[in-house]
């Protein structure tokens, strides 16, 4: 039980973080950060979606 | 739509370009499916949640193949896929499942035993996926796995990783690691219920030995041996000078410690009435100071930076530019476990295994492991299983 609300949290923690990631590349202005915001999304899109 | 916006969703789709194909390789690596074509002596296949609900139809479920005699006799189980990264135990275990025909007793071959472990590969340091292995009539395909459970179906890990019962402190990843998990128990981890499953299978099945195969790295010293629990070591004794004496190859015992816990050759003698013992093949693909980790280096047991770790007397066994190719590793481990048949049957006469149809070691290393491996698209459907 106690390791299935520390995957819920980490996952939950995962899905804040893309979101996060996601908001600064709609806000972004500059090409650099956005192709920088794309990448370190990837990781947690994967994660996300259990692909590892 | 304004230039921003063009260049946001070119960044985007230069994203999804790199995710997508990393993606659909992460998905397929995990459900690859591994084909076994049944040997006409495979009487059955159960699955080991046939013995445990606590894994049936998880990832810790995997699939068990009977081979009973017509004559009665006494049960040996032999395990490959402990470590799915050390493949000469899987492949041997294949060549058993495809090849053996028993005539006394029964036989249990297990070909994943940590089926989750088969659906990874170790973070970070470049495995392959998967590798082939050429066969006469094409090749064979295998996932390459890792050492530990995939940390998809058991996670987080501990920061030390309490042994059960032993209670002894054991490295945190170790509790996916189905070798220091035995004998587990049925409230426990996913790793801990598969070995509290195979436990239960050795009870109600009245395993007399239990085989666990394995390979090391050249820099391990528990290397090129069979690994004994004290009710084994004659057995493992009689099996090593055998070998060694007989197929031209040389292969140790070493005594199961008492204080190490965990570990099959330990547990499964410690909580059963089985010998258990374990085997260990060179593999200089584990080595850490290996090159390129390829599924060329895996297949050829060639590196010339483990060559160089042997000049400097860093290794336990010998290595040169021939290396430790897998049909070497494979027939080391079926003229191994078909000797312990023997030398078993022949010192326990009433519960003996009698199989055949196995290559022994000159036999692989002569024609390949391929060469054992039938077509899966020739055989009858009913015949062909997947791992």
């Amino acid at each position: 039980m106690l390791e299935f609300l520390i995957a819920a949290c980490y996952y939950a923690f995962v899905a804040w973080i893309v979101v996060l990631m996601v908001h600064n590349l709609v806000k972004s202005r500059s090409w650099e950060r956005e192709i920088l915001y794309v990448i370190v999304l990837l990781p947690f899109v994967l994660r996300l979606l259990r692909l590892k | 739509m304004s230039a921003d916006s063009i260049r946001k969703a070119v960044v985007v789709l230069l994203g999804l370009a790199v995710a997508i194909p990393a993606g659909v390789s992460f998905y397929r690596s995990r459900r690859m499916a591994e084909p076994v074509v049944l040997s006409p002596g495979v009487t059955e296949v159960r699955t080991l949640g046939e013995y445990f609900d606590g894994v049936r139809g998880t990832a810790g479920d995997c699939s068990l193949y009977f081979l009973r005699g017509k004559e009665p006799g006494g049960t040996v189980l032999v395990l490959g896929g402990t470590h799915p990264e050390e493949p000469a135990g899987r492949l041997a275990a294949w060549l058993f499942a495809e090849n053996a025909q028993v005539d006394r007793g029964t036989l249990i071959v297990v070909l994943s035993a940590n089926r989750s472990a088969t659906t990874v590969t170790r973070p970070g340091a470049a495995y392959p996926d998967s590798f082939a292995i050429p066969t006469p009539w094409g090749e064979r395909r295998f996932r390459m796995g890792d050492r530990w459970s995939n940390p998809l179906d058991q996670w987080p890990d501990p920061e030390v990783f309490i042994h059960y019962p032993s209670r002894q402190a054991l490295a945190y990843v170790d509790v996916r690691n189905l070798n220091r998990t035995w004998p587990g128990r049925p409230n426990g981890t996913l790793t801990e219920k598969a070995c509290y499953a195979f436990m239960q299978l050795i009870r109600r099945e009245r395993v007399d030995v239990a085989v666990d195969l394995h390979e090391a790295e050249l820099q391990y010293p528990v290397i090129s041996t069979i690994v004994a629990h004290e009710r084994g070591q004659e057995l493992a004794t009689l099996v090593s000078m055998t070998l060694t004496d007989m197929e031209g190859f040389k292969i140790g015992t070493e005594f199961s410690p008492k204080n190490l816990h965990g570990l099959s050759h330990r547990e499964i003698g410690d909580h059963s009435d089985a010998v258990s013992l374990l085997f260990e093949a060179p593999q200089p693909f584990l080595d850490a100071t290996r090159g390129k980790t390829t599924a060329e280096v895996l297949l050829s047991g060639r590196d010339e930076f483990v060559v160089k770790a042997g000049q400097h007397g860093l290794l336990f066994e010998k290595i040169d530019e021939k290396g430790w190719p897998i049909d070497v590793r494979v027939g080391r481990h079926t003229s191994s476990v078909l000797q312990t048949l023997e030398s078993w049957s022949e010192s326990s006469p009433a519960r003996g295994v009698v199989c055949r149809g196995v290559p022994r070691y000159a036999e692989v290393v002569r024609n390949g492991t391929g060469y054992y491996l039938s077509d899966p698209s020739a055989a009858p459907p009913p015949r062909v299983r997947f791992e």
